[in-house]
């Protein structure tokens, strides 16, 4: 049987949220690749940050309903009013659940929800543009990422980290512009291991979706290295590399 | 939005020290029912902040939730039903959720908070 995504033809849509687009694919590309481990991790709560149309965080809740034994719940948000709403409607549509809230990252539950959250998901907004693009609302907001296309990632990774649980995961979509290897490596630092798990290129954009998950070795090893060996600019670098190369077999749960 | 929801919310206003839990100032509330699942409810219970749980329950018109809780009440059926009940079935549709300290007020719309903050509250 194909696991059930969302199905493109009941996406709500506005002319202020973007559409379901490559990266969205892409995204929802990775969380059917990923599924049997995501339906064994048997997650209770599950964000996405920054929602727009709900083909993502509708895609993962059908994904994760159709193992019958566990109940999950999932929270979307966004920082674009007129994007909650049609999050709402395309969540209606394909009759799943997902407590929908308008607001900046995950700002308002940041604190409660704290090492809550099984799986975050994110597309986040990555194309490179001019700082001032950054926040500016509306649809601008779904893409407009500043230099590097880095700006607003740069602001969740940390969010990320304090909502997660112990044996939570992310999955955040990024542009090769972004410097994959280099969120990597800032990850690797708060103890993370990462694996590139969906890679796609279009005729426009090279895109990664990259998984993370707590790797208490990954944060020995760093001290280790830190204690044994030279300044940690050179450190960082190394450890970027291994990121992509060293740990794809970490993952085999 | 659900009562679960509300109890992972709070006001996150520059300044503000304790913005949780929210008030609520009901204005729609509707009840949708979903399947009970046991293993949720357990896995949850732990993370939810009961006082603040009851008060919501209330001010949406559910008042069977006891005041007191401990971890023995999981064994109770009737203890479970309640509990699904008022944290996943009742949802505000329209109203408001106020922070303790300030007053502000976030608007419920359709079901959904806009906890947005001004660019003088960030």
């Amino acid at each position: 049987m194909t696991p059930k995504i969302a199905d493109i033809r009941l996406v709500a849509s506005h002319p202020e949220v973007y559409e379901p687009c490559d990266d969205s694919f892409a995204l929802v590309d990775a969380l059917l690749a990923d599924r049997m481990n995501l339906l064994q991790l048997e997650p209770k709560m599950c964000l996405e940050i920054g929602c727009g149309s709900g083909y993502v965080i509708t895609s993962l809740a059908l994904i994760l309903e159709q193992d019958t034994n566990s109940s999950v719940h999932c929270f979307a948000t966004d920082i674009n009013p007129d994007a909650v709403e049609v999050t709402s409607a395309t969540l209606k549509a394909h009759g799943v659940h997902a407590e929908v809230m308008n607001m900046d990252i995950a700002s308002a539950l940041e604190d409660r929800l704290s090492g809550l959250v099984d799986v975050v998901v994110v597309n986040p907004p990555y194309v490179p543009t001019p700082e001032d693009e950054v926040g500016a609302g509306g649809i601008v907001a779904a893409w407009a990422g500043g230099e590097d296309g880095r700006s607003v990632i740069d602001r969740i990774l940390p969010v990320a980290d304090k909502l997660l649980s112990e044996k939570g995961w992310l999955y955040m979509l990024t542009l090769a512009a972004n410097k994959p290897s280099e969120l990597c490596g800032l990850m690797r630092k708060k103890g993370y291991a990462s694996k590139i798990i969906v890679q796609r290129s279009t005729e426009e954009e090279s895109l990664h979706v990259i998984k993370f998950w707590r790797d208490p070795d990954s944060e020995v090893q760093i001290k280790k290295t830190m204690a044994n060996r030279g300044s940690p600019t050179s450190i960082f670098s190394r450890l970027s590399r291994l990121s992509f190369s060293g740990h794809g077999n970490a993952n085999s749960k | 939005m659900r009562l679960l929801t509300h109890n992972m919310l709070s006001s996150n206003i520059k300044g503000v020290t304790d913005g949780f839990p929210l008030k609520i100032e009901a204005g729609k509330v509707v009840e949708k029912e979903v399947d009970m699942n046991t293993d949720f409810l357990k896995n949850i219970f732990t993370k939810i902040e009961w006082k603040p749980f009851v008060e919501a329950a209330k001010t949406l018109g559910y008042s069977e939730l006891p005041e007191d809780v401990d971890p023995s009440l999981l064994d109770s059926q009737d203890f479970l039903t309640k509990f699904h009940h008022a944290l996943l079935e009742i949802h505000l549709e329209e109203g408001a959720l106020v922070c303790p300290e300030t007053g502000r007020k976030f608007p419920v719309s359709k079901g959904i908070p806009n906890m947005l903050l001004h660019e003088d509250e960030v």
